[in-house]
């Protein structure tokens, strides 16, 4: 098993820290992992993409230009990396601030309302973790066990009391992700 | 069991002097290697092992507070990126001048100038064949994963201390950026005074009436005495030449066009052979860990089986040059590279393959 994905968005969305907790949690399950980020100017506001691999097998190239599956969060990252995704792979996306949706036909599409949802619950915080659920649900390749423990490992000590919410926000992004568009 | 970290490249090597007993780090921030202070500093290297950290003014500072460190016979080092690198070429050419050892990382960023933070491997050439003045080499490590810039620390200090040379490890800025899998090993005591004093009897560390004074110096005025100077430095290169070289094989042994790649290049490859060989194309990749010394007769003795080879550099064409040598025109070499930061994809380098080697041929073979 080798899962190639791509997670892009804003600076600040958490996209470079839930590539690192989901890098984490494959580690803790005794996978080969790399994580490998976009770096340098880009800052809050500005765009942000990490490429995480989760192997059973040692990985080769840590860098990609196609993807099992691409997560995207802003508009810009749609429009760079909608075509980047293997041809029946995934898209995952925030329909939140999205112009101009995904036209793909050859893959399979689904959209998680996590801005709309993190704002409803009060914690922008966990957004990046609603949508960590919505790629679990639909690749469940790390086990919940294994979640926790990268939560720990990622997370400074003094942020361990917000694990429990972290893990509340992956189940309600299991529970809400929808797919859009099925391939045949 | 071993500890098990996830790291980037820049941090595991910061573990990786701390544990391998280094005594001394001066350096000066620049993108993309600022973690290695940063991490020497936030992991609290005096408590632990009594390291020194320290941010020089200056590039220049940092390779001259080494030049002093190394003189002392204590394991020390330091870190950059291209343009800070070129501002200590002098300090390395008078440490290579008086055979001092050290570690050196060389985060490779785009240039020339300041250029930019984004990864290249375009300082080939100043690393391999002597950035400073003067007839010297360095011993060149390439890691290709976090793992190895965690064990070239390690294998660093014992290569410059084993050979009094310089080791540079050649790094960039994918690989001191990306977080990998990294195995530690067991903390390595820093020397003592008095084991320095035994194992280093070159080094300054106080004269004592039972031995002459050591002076370090690269100067000598007299011709005839600094040509045996050379003499002696070309026979240590040649040795080093001679027992020291490190290389990786990648499906090669029935391959009929080879990569030849160096660090986070030779990963693309290995994605690429992997690519090619679903394909029916047999392909192989053969990864230089140590640049100085080249493995000149591992790509001799390839060069009798492949029918051509693809060096794959972030450069304009840097190492070819050495694959070229080392073939001596026996089979065709080609070069691939991107420049300024951009990195290539694995189809990309296997279709530059197919287009060089194989679908020439079958063009050939119609006429």
């Amino acid at each position: 098993m080798t899962e190639e994905i791509i997670i892009a968005g804003f600076g600040g969305q958490g996209v470079l820290s839930m590539g690192k907790i989901l890098a984490y949690s494959g580690m803790m399950q005794n996978k080969e992992v790399s994580w490998f980020p976009s770096y340098g100017p880009e800052m809050r506001g500005g765009t942000a993409n990490v490429t995480v691999i989760i192997s059973d097998e040692r990985i080769s190239s840590p860098i990609l230009n196609w993807f099992d599956t691409a997560i995207i969060l802003n508009q810009q990252s749609m429009d760079k990396f909608e075509n980047s995704v293997k041809k029946g792979g995934i898209l995952i996306y925030d329909p939140n601030g999205i112009t101009r949706h995904p036209v793909r036909t050859d893959i399979n599409i689904y959209t998680i309302n996590a801005a709309d949802e993190s704002a409803r619950l009060g914690s922008a915080k966990v957004f990046n973790m609603i949508i960590l659920g919505a790629f679990l649900k639909l690749k469940p390749l790390i086990g919940a066990e294994y979640m926790r423990k990268g939560l720990e490992k990622s997370l400074p000590a003094r942020h361990h009391n917000m694990i429990p919410e972290n893990e509340r926000a992956i189940d309600i992004g299991k529970s809400l992700v929808k797919q859009t568009y099925k391939l045949n | 069991m071993k500890e098990v970290r996830l790291m980037k490249g820049n941090e595991a090597i910061a573990e990786g002097v701390i544990r391998a007993g280094c005594d001394g780090y001066f350096g000066y921030p620049i993108t993309p290697q600022s973690e290695v202070m940063e991490y020497l500093f936030a992991n609290k290297t005096k408590e632990r092992t009594g390291m020194i950290v320290l941010q020089a003014e200056s590039e220049i500072a940092s390779i001259h507070m080494v030049y002093g460190g190394a003189a002392s016979g204590k394991r020390v080092m330091t870190s950059s990126s291209s343009p800070g690198i070129s501002l200590m070429q002098e300090g390395i050419s008078f440490m290579a001048g008086t055979e001092l050892p050290c570690l050196l990382m060389n985060c490779v960023r785009g240039g020339p100038g300041l250029g930019t933070i984004q990864p290249s491997q375009s300082d080939y050439f100043q690393a391999v064949k002597g950035g400073g003045h003067g007839d010297y080499k360095m011993i060149v490590l390439a890691p290709a994963s976090v793992q190895e810039m965690y064990d070239f620390a390690k294998l660093g200090f014992e290569l410059a201390f084993k050979h009094r040379i310089q080791v540079m490890v050649l790094s960039d800025g994918a690989i001191g950026q990306m977080m990998e899998k990294v195995e530690l090993d067991e903390q390595v005591p820093r020397w003592t005074d008095e084991e320095i004093v035994k194992l280093h009897p070159w080094a300054a560390t106080g004269k004592t009436p039972d031995r002459k004074r050591n002076i370090i110096t690269s100067l000598d005025l007299n011709p005839v005495k600094q040509e045996i100077i050379n003499r002696n430095l070309q026979k240590k290169f040649k040795h080093i030449e001679e027992t020291e070289v490190r290389f990786e094989k990648i499906m090669c042994d029935d391959a009929e066009y080879l990569f030849v790649a160096y660090g986070s290049s030779s990963r693309i490859c290995q994605k690429a052979v992997a690519l090619g060989r679903a394909k029916g194309i047999k392909v192989g990749l053969l990864r230089p860990i140590t640049l100085f010394p080249y493995p000149t007769k591992e790509l001799a003795k390839l060069a009798k089986q492949v029918k051509g080879m693809l060096s794959v550099e972030m450069s304009a064409g840097q190492m070819v040059e050495d694959v070229r040598l080392s073939v001596n025109g026996a089979v065709p070499v080609e070069h691939y590279g991107r420049l300024g930061g951009i990195i290539p994809a694995p189809d990309e380098v296997l279709n530059v393959l197919e287009e060089k080697f194989i679908k020439e041929k079958l063009l050939c073979k119609t006429h």
